[in-house]
């Protein structure tokens, strides 16, 4: 495994195997994802790239090895636990925002802070400064609907961060863009990621995403390839 | 990339001295290798003797004494024709990376170890040209010539890509050929 510099992974996996029904989906991954650092995991579909980002959000559960963040085993949290770490510690975007389609964009951005007990107006002042950190500042009062597909993964990004996880999960968030939007989105993410120094798990097939990220390693058939040959072990 | 035509292009907003010219093309095209010299003056000598450029006298201005060229009827007609013509659009068909690929196959290398290795040196070099391309400082053109650099290497890898998967395929094709 590359040393990526850093005292120690935020967050590591060690040899993921999972399978779904009779379909192997990781076969022994193992990825560690250095404090702050952008890393791109890329492959084609069905190399397990997906399961790969759910496991080490916590979302899914392996059915062997571990999950470490932080220095604990997050695959042996309970299930409130987790689910308190997810709205907290970080944040997730997928390939189409999921964003709530009754709520404006400023609500939509405010909701997690909302969940956690912040005030209204508090929760909207931070929510307008996270929609100015994307470019999206004049989109506050429009509902998903009426959004671009760009517009509303911008929006989604600032939901991710505002409550300033360590760790964003982006599973192919440019997956539904077009080359100018994903460039926007792409340019918005890694920027204000760089800034709030937030470490990010960017899962994507397009090479041109990958290429924002710091370091990028390729999945096959369920098994993480280093991503310089150099670096691998001879099998 | 055709120095002839870029010169000449420059050269067709006024009199200009080689030194101007450098300077404008290295501005102008900064993804572009810089001009040396020696290939600016070369150029603009055989622009004249081609009858597109002549010597419209020199200057000096306060420092050493510089030939200034303008461009001619004959060269702004050729300067229109190469800008209208349409290149070739296919002029990759038999690349360098294909070619190792197959004679790693032929000498009993690892064709698909070559694969990773280019590919990982095209991931480096895009991820330096999107630096450029998401730096807020940068200019349009800049950022414009760095994307076109970031698709063509784009299209590579997916060609790669699609390669690394049918290498057992193209294996027993060179074998049995």
């Amino acid at each position: 495994m590359k040393n990526t510099g850093t005292p120690g992974p935020l967050l590591s996996a060690n040899d993921l195997v999972k399978t779904h029904g009779a379909t192997p989906a990781l076969r022994g991954a193992s990825l560690s994802l250095g404090p702050g650092e952008i890393l791109a995991v890329t492959g084609a579909s069905g190399s397990g790239k997906s399961t790969l980002l759910h496991c080490m959000a916590g979302i899914v559960r392996p059915d062997e090895g571990s999950v470490t963040y932080d220095g604990r085993r997050l695959d042996r949290l309970p299930e409130k636990r987790l689910s308190e770490l997810r709205r907290t510690g970080f944040g997730v975007v997928f390939q189409f925002g999921q964003l709530v389609p009754e709520l404006t964009a400023l609500d939509n951005v405010a909701l997690p802070l909302l969940l956690a007990g912040t005030s209204r107006p508090r929760a909207h002042e931070q929510a307008r400064d996270w929609l100015e950190r994307f470019g999206a500042h004049d989109l506050a009062a429009l509902r998903p609907g009426q959004m671009s597909g760009g517009q509303a993964q911008r929006t989604a990004l600032a939901r991710a961060l505002i409550t300033g996880p360590k760790v964003v999960f982006a599973d192919e968030p440019t997956g539904a863009l077009d080359s100018l939007a994903a460039e926007q989105v792409m340019t918005a993410l890694a920027r204000t990621a760089r800034e709030a120094g937030t470490a990010v798990l960017l899962v994507t097939h397009d090479a041109r995403t990958a290429a924002y990220a710091d370091r990028e390693v390729s999945l096959l058939d369920g098994v993480v390839v280093a991503e310089d040959p150099a670096l691998e072990v001879a099998p | 990339m055709s120095t002839r035509h870029i010169l000449l292009g420059l050269l067709a907003t006024g009199p200009s001295h080689g030194y101007d010219l450098k300077r404008r093309h290295d501005e102008r095209f900064p993804q572009a290798r810089p001009l040396a010299y020696g290939q600016v003056y070369t150029t603009l000598q055989r622009l004249v003797r081609d009858g597109l450029a002549e010597v419209e006298g020199t200057d000096s201005d306060g420092g050493p004494e510089r030939t200034l060229y303008h461009v001619t009827e004959a060269g702004a007609r050729e300067l229109s024709r190469w800008a209208a013509e349409i290149a070739p659009p296919a002029p990759f068909v038999t690349n360098e990376i294909f070619a190792k690929v197959v004679v790693a196959i032929l000498s009993g290398g690892d064709p698909a170890a070559y694969l990773r290795a280019q590919r990982a040196a095209h991931m480096r070099r895009m991820r330096e040209l999107t630096a450029v391309t998401s730096d807020p400082g940068s200019d349009l053109a800049t950022v414009l010539s760095a994307d076109f650099a970031l698709n063509h290497l784009d299209a590579d890898l997916r060609w790669m890509t699609t390669t690394a998967a049918r290498l057992t395929t193209l294996t027993a094709e060179v074998d049995a050929a």
